[in-house]
């Protein structure tokens, strides 16, 4: 069964006025078949974590360990954590111009999987992904996220998910941004996933909204760069009602 | 695409309608002639110069630069195709129009022999005529004059390669209800430097359609222009351009609606990678107050692959009556940068793939345009190779 495993993560990251510490020490077990959700206040650390574990250039490990089944996570390049099964959807994908969604998906999934996908059950696979998320097939022949809108660019993000099909899917607010039949669209997509039992999901969210149609195994609290409190769903309820002010009184957030 | 511009680039296109100006062709520094003396030497101010190192020209806009003979040109015709060497004194030679810039005009005086193909008239080939242009190092002018008779059809590809200092026009004149495809690759060695107007006169319902290449040189400084002869004619002006480190490659493109009912379709790409690179396209589209229903549409892009590079895009479309169909132009010059990067890579795709991804799929829709099928291939090689070269 596939574990991520971060111990004591420390990251900072270059500011102007020299690196800045932004995760201080996280610590967090993610097996296969489990749902972490992260929640937290704006600039708590959240994303950072997300694109840390993805190997983003911009953050500098400065402590602490991350492996996958035991595979040093923090020695491998972007493209090989993809390929050793991490998968980051992200809040703000990037146009890539000049290159297709069907082209992209298709190359991806080519390096994942090792070899190229046979070309009829491919295009089965794509079209039977896209139908599921409410995409239009014309969808494909655009450029990587080039005009998408909002909704469309969360879409593509779980439906790249979908093909995929990481060990560890790293969901950074994934809900921002949608209305609620796109957050339920884009849910249920995640929850196919997860169905299978085979993938890991940490759920980063500043709302509660997503986790009444993605169901947490376990919602983690993160303040000033580190897990401050852990518990089941029902914490999730508590920060519903609650807020983060509790877990903001000490430690300098800033937004 | 990112419409993120890189320092210190331009895209100050323009478009005017109407009012009193001077036409896009006047703006230059001398009218357009045959004699090289009726264009003062350019000091680099003048509009037409202002983007072109002319230091790097080895004196072929100062009067300099003397010709020994060190470009070889074959030309490879199917059946029925007539290749002759004429005189200056030809009546086809300078048909198409005057040059219009020193250089162009430089070689005008300064060649002796041109070179005529000519597809007779409701002749189709089959094949392509192919033109080698090969440099073994000298400078040379020269003179091309590519003629297609009424309703025939021909593609021509001219191939440039070797190391040469060479400056030239090449004549396209095509006859009535004609077709011409002309592809012209720039695979120069680095060390080349190469001036060249190209001019097309288009005749009544012809069709014109020119793929320009250009990889290679030193310096490479095209100017393909287009005039109508006669109403109805059509024009594409199609070309890709790989800048590397320290190449600067220009293309002019001028195309002149005078003439009522007419077409033309510009778009341009161009890849730049590494320090110095600088690619510089200037698209000029004038509707005369005389070309009633032209429809016009002209675009440039540019993808900058690696810090260093710079891109000089400047559409201009000047249109002096209302009574067209449609004109527009289109520029933007975007980056391949860390986050395009890092997102490829984050679905497992390697850096190298990543750029080749990118690069393939931004010059896709040109490669399509060329429709010879060796050409493409070899285009599609020369990227994999630049790229190659830029990630070791």
């Amino acid at each position: 069964m596939a574990t991520l495993e971060i111990h004591d993560l420390h990251v900072s990251v270059e500011a102007e006025n020299g690196p800045r510490d932004i995760l201080k020490g996280v610590d967090l077990t993610v097996k296969q078949g489990e749902t972490h959700a992260i929640m937290g206040p704006n600039g708590s650390g959240k994303s950072t974590l997300a694109y840390s574990l993805a190997g983003h250039p911009k953050y500098t490990i400065t402590s602490g360990t991350v492996t996958l089944d035991g595979e040093d996570v923090l020695e491998m390049s972007v493209d090989e954590r993809a390929r050793a099964g991490v998968f980051l959807a992200m809040q703000y994908p990037v146009e890539v111009p000049g290159v297709s969604v069907s082209n992209f998906l298709r190359t991806s999934a080519t390096a994942i999987r090792g070899e190229a996908p046979k070309l009829r059950t491919w295009v089965k696979e794509v079209k039977s992904a896209m139908e599921q998320l409410q995409m239009d097939p014309a969808f494909a022949e655009r450029n990587v996220n080039e005009g998408f809108s909002g909704g469309e660019k969360k879409r593509h993000e779980i439906l790249q998910l979908e093909l995929l099909k990481p060990k560890i899917a790293i969901l950074d607010e994934t809900d921002s941004g949608l209305d609620v039949d796109a957050l339920r669209q884009v849910s249920e997509g995640v929850n196919r996933v997860r169905e299978t039992g085979e993938v890991g999901t940490l759920l980063i969210t500043h709302y509660t909204r997503i986790l009444r149609y993605i169901k947490p195994d376990f919602v983690h609290v993160f303040s000033n760069g580190r897990i401050v409190e852990s518990g089941g769903a029902e914490l999730a309820d508590k920060l519903e009602n609650e807020g983060y002010e509790a877990y903001q009184t000490k430690g300098g957030v800033t937004a | 695409m990112a419409e993120n511009t890189p320092a210190g680039s331009t895209t100050d296109g323009a478009i005017q309608v109407g009012g009193p100006k001077q036409p896009i062709d006047a703006r230059v520094s001398a009218p357009a002639s045959y004699d090289v003396a009726d264009f003062p030497v350019p000091h680099g101010r003048e509009e037409e110069w202002r983007f072109t190192p002319l230091e790097r020209l080895r004196g072929l806009h100062d009067g300099t630069a003397v010709a020994d003979g060190g470009v070889k040109v074959e030309v490879k015709a199917p059946e029925g195709v007539t290749v002759e060497t004429v005189g200056r004194d030809d009546a086809r030679v300078g048909s198409s129009g005057k040059p219009v810039d020193r250089v162009a005009a430089q070689a005008y005086s300064s060649f002796e022999k041109a070179s005529v193909v000519s597809v007779p008239k409701e002749t189709v080939l089959t094949e392509p005529v192919r033109i080698t242009v090969h440099g073994e190092g000298g400078v040379a002018f020269g003179h091309q004059v590519i003629e297609i008779g009424a309703f025939a059809e021909a593609v021509v590809v001219i191939d440039h390669t070797g190391d040469a200092t060479l400056a030239a026009n090449v004549e396209y004149l095509i006859g009535d209800g004609a077709k011409l495809t002309v592809v012209s690759v720039q695979d120069w060695d680095d060390s080349a430097v190469h001036v060249a107007q190209h001019t097309a006169l288009v005749g009544r319902d012809a069709t014109f359609k020119s793929v320009i290449v250009t990889f290679g040189g030193d310096l490479v400084r095209l100017h393909p222009r287009v005039v109508y002869g006669a109403p109805g004619g059509e024009a594409e002006l199609y070309g890709l351009y790989f800048t590397d480190a320290g190449q600067h490659q220009e293309h002019r493109l001028f195309v002149d609606h005078d003439t009522p009912h007419c077409r033309s379709n510009v778009a341009y790409k161009g890849a730049l990678q590494g320090k110095d690179a600088h690619a510089v396209w200037i698209g000029d589209v004038l509707i005369r107050a005389a070309a009633e229903g032209t429809d016009t549409y002209e675009l440039n892009r540019n993808l900058v692959l690696t810090d260093g590079a710079r891109v000089d895009s400047v559409p201009n479309l000047e249109i002096e009556t209302g009574e067209i169909v449609g004109a527009g132009h289109a520029s933007a010059t975007g980056r391949f940068d860390d986050e395009q990067l890092f997102y490829l890579m984050a679905r497992g795709i390697p850096a190298d793939e990543a750029r080749r991804l990118v690069v393939r799929g931004f010059f896709a829709e040109l490669v399509q345009q060329i429709g010879v099928a060796d050409v493409e291939e070899r285009l599609l090689t020369k990227i994999e190779a630049e790229l190659g070269a830029s990630v070791a």
